[in-house]
């Protein structure tokens, strides 16, 4: 950018050498170097950490490369049909769907209703949100592995679900509760964090408007879905679009609680693409799994910008 | 929504809220209860809610199965550099987007904001390669480089800027007509005004970074350079299956002194997230 910028000064110096000559060097471009200067940690780094491994993952993903064998040859378009015809790309991709809806609407429902209730006139409330809120702080493998513990047959859980006469399942062993376990240990992990977030933007809806809806007899149901949704939507849209983003990175989880099982009924995107890439060593497939994942976030953000055009309630 | 509400409806409420709170409390008392039982009591039945022989042996293990003193300081360390250096270099950018005008400002700007669009776990496959070749595999090089300039500084870059645009420019203009320059304006004057979005800013780049799981198993190999959370994961027995007091423990250190300090500052972090934070 600099370069261009001396360019510039130097095509101009002709015609101003005429005239009484005016100092190339003014407080307006010292002002633009300081802003190039102040930015070039941030573009270098994106240069070196982001674009430049961007471009690499995709001319990795035309290779077959096996670190361990040592190969590395051009195969052109072969790993993305080989992902077309992996007999695990269908169960990978449910259980990334699932778990990624899953989270979002029990996310999204349970930072809603704390908020709602946070949101009362009532002592203490401040107690209740440092409690809701805690788990955000705590290390995220620390919370999986007490959730591991309390989830085992013999865990906590049962424990207590069995004093109230209820017998419990083996959560992280059956095909049906692994999953749901999974998300259930994240949602409560987060979930503080969209509440929050929620619980300002309830605090920005104007209280005339509810007086207005009592007046007309509306009820405390019909006025939370006809003025506090439409109200609060701008956050509604951006938690989602942070619990889905972050949804898809779902790793640390998977990994401690279920190693992608039973069978590979919780193998979700990330947790494949490890495997691929670091236990068996096919960078050319992980890389190929990596522009997959690149994918899925470009076309889910483009979805939900769109969306914000139609859904969102705008003020002005 | 606040309106008053009746004694009765007030009780309900506090009942419904206690009852949610306990999958939020729960954990955290039964990680620290069990991380003192002995091995037999861990999953006696009825379940002992505090533990009928407390001891400590299980936090003795933690220090003696892994150099775990080491390991905090790796995970302490990193966090605090992390930090710092996202603040620096986050401030810094996200103050010449907002205020400073310079050429091609826009298009460099929607540049840096695609990094939000390329989460770590994309490019962790040249990452590796990459840190590999300049023989960087094993050290803590790529934990620190990576998030400061990376795509996680990007988010924070994004916030500086949305908090610097919203600051009122006649302080500056003061500054810049006493004769300070562009840095020392930055210095004095903006930075000191921006304290709550840095503290945003600091609190989620602590924690991200705190929790790195991936990127430490893909780059770490030696015990001694493990971060916490990586080594939680290694308390196991010759069979692998987990030594769950040991386990707890280590938990418990991990967690317990974040958490006070969570309690302490609530106030800061919860309303510094949501105000400064992603209101923009």
């Amino acid at each position: 950018m600099s370069q261009t910028d001396i360019r510039v000064g130097g095509a101009q110096a002709p015609p101003t050498a005429a005239r009484p000559p005016r100092p190339w060097w003014t407080s307006r471009r010292r002002d633009q170097l300081a802003g190039y200067l102040f930015i070039a940690p941030q573009l270098i780094g994106s240069l070196l950490f982001v674009f430049l491994p961007l471009v690499l993952v995709v001319w990795y993903s035309l290779h077959e490369w096996n670190v361990l064998a040592g190969t590395f040859d051009f195969v052109g378009p072969d790993n993305y049909s080989a992902l077309a015809d992996d007999p695990n790309l269908g169960s990978m991709l449910r259980a990334t769907g699932l778990f990624s809806v899953g989270l979002v609407v029990f996310n999204l429902a349970l930072a809603l209703l704390l908020a709602v209730l946070l949101n009362q006139r009532l002592r203490g409330t401040i107690v209740f949100r440092t409690i809701f809120f805690s788990p955000v702080v705590v290390s995220l493998v620390a919370w999986t592995i007490v959730w591991g513990f309390l989830l085992q047959d013999n865990g906590g859980v049962n424990g207590l679900l069995d004093t109230i006469g209820v017998d419990g399942p083996n959560w992280l062993r059956g095909e049906g509760t692994a999953m749901f376990s999974v998300i259930i240990v994240q949602v409560f992990k987060n979930v503080g964090l969209n509440m929050v977030l929620f619980l300002a933007a309830l605090q920005g809806v104007p209280a005339e408007l509810y007086e207005a809806a009592e007046v007309d007899g509306a009820s405390r149901m019909r006025q939370f879905w006809r003025i506090t949704v439409p109200l609060i939507s701008p956050t509604i849209l951006l938690t989602s679009i942070i619990t889905v983003v972050g949804s898809l990175q779902v790793f640390a989880q998977i990994a401690v609680l279920t190693q992608g099982g039973p069978g590979t009924s919780t193998t979700v995107l990330v947790y494949y693409l490890y495997q691929q890439a670091f236990q068996f060593h096919h960078f050319g497939y992980g890389a190929t799994l990596s522009i997959l994942l690149f994918g899925i976030v470009l076309a889910l953000t483009v979805l939900q910008w769109q969306m914000r055009k139609r859904w969102v309630f705008h003020e002005s | 929504m606040s309106r008053n509400l009746s004694p009765r409806a007030k009780l309900v409420l506090y009942g419904v809220l206690l009852v949610l709170a306990i999958p939020f409390v729960f954990p955290t008392w039964w990680m620290v209860t069990s991380s003192l039982k002995p091995v037999a009591d861990i999953f006696a039945f009825p379940p002992q809610l505090l533990p009928a022989h407390p001891q400590l042996d299980a936090y003795q293990r933690v220090f003696e199965l892994q150099p775990f003193g080491r390991q905090y300081l790796n995970s302490l360390y990193i966090a605090l550099v992390v930090t710092v250096g996202t603040l620096a270099v986050s401030a810094l950018s996200g103050y010449a987007f907002a205020r400073i005008r310079f050429r091609g400002q826009n298009v460099l700007f929607l540049v840096v904001l695609a990094g939000l669009l390329i989460p770590s776990e994309v490019t962790i496959v040249p990452l590796f390669q990459m840190f590999f070749k300049l023989g960087l595999i094993d050290t803590h090089w790529p934990l620190i480089l990576v998030p400061i300039l990376g795509a996680p500084s990007v988010l924070a870059t994004f916030i500086m800027r949305q908090f610097f645009i919203s600051l009122p420019g006649e302080l500056e203009e003061a500054a810049r007509v006493d004769g300070l320059g562009r840095f020392a304006t930055f210095w004095k004057v903006a930075l000191p005004l921006s304290r709550p979005a840095l503290g945003a800013v600091a609190i989620f780049t602590f924690l991200h970074s705190w929790n790195l799981y991936l990127e430490p198993i893909v780059f770490l190999s030696t015990p001694e350079k493990f971060t916490l959370p990586q080594a939680l994961t290694q308390f196991v027995d010759a069979y692998g299956g987990p030594m769950w007091n040991v386990q707890l423990a280590a938990a418990s250190l991990t967690a317990l002194p974040v958490l006070v300090v969570f309690v302490i500052a609530q106030k800061q972090f919860v309303e510094g997230l949501a105000h400064t934070g992603l209101k923009g």
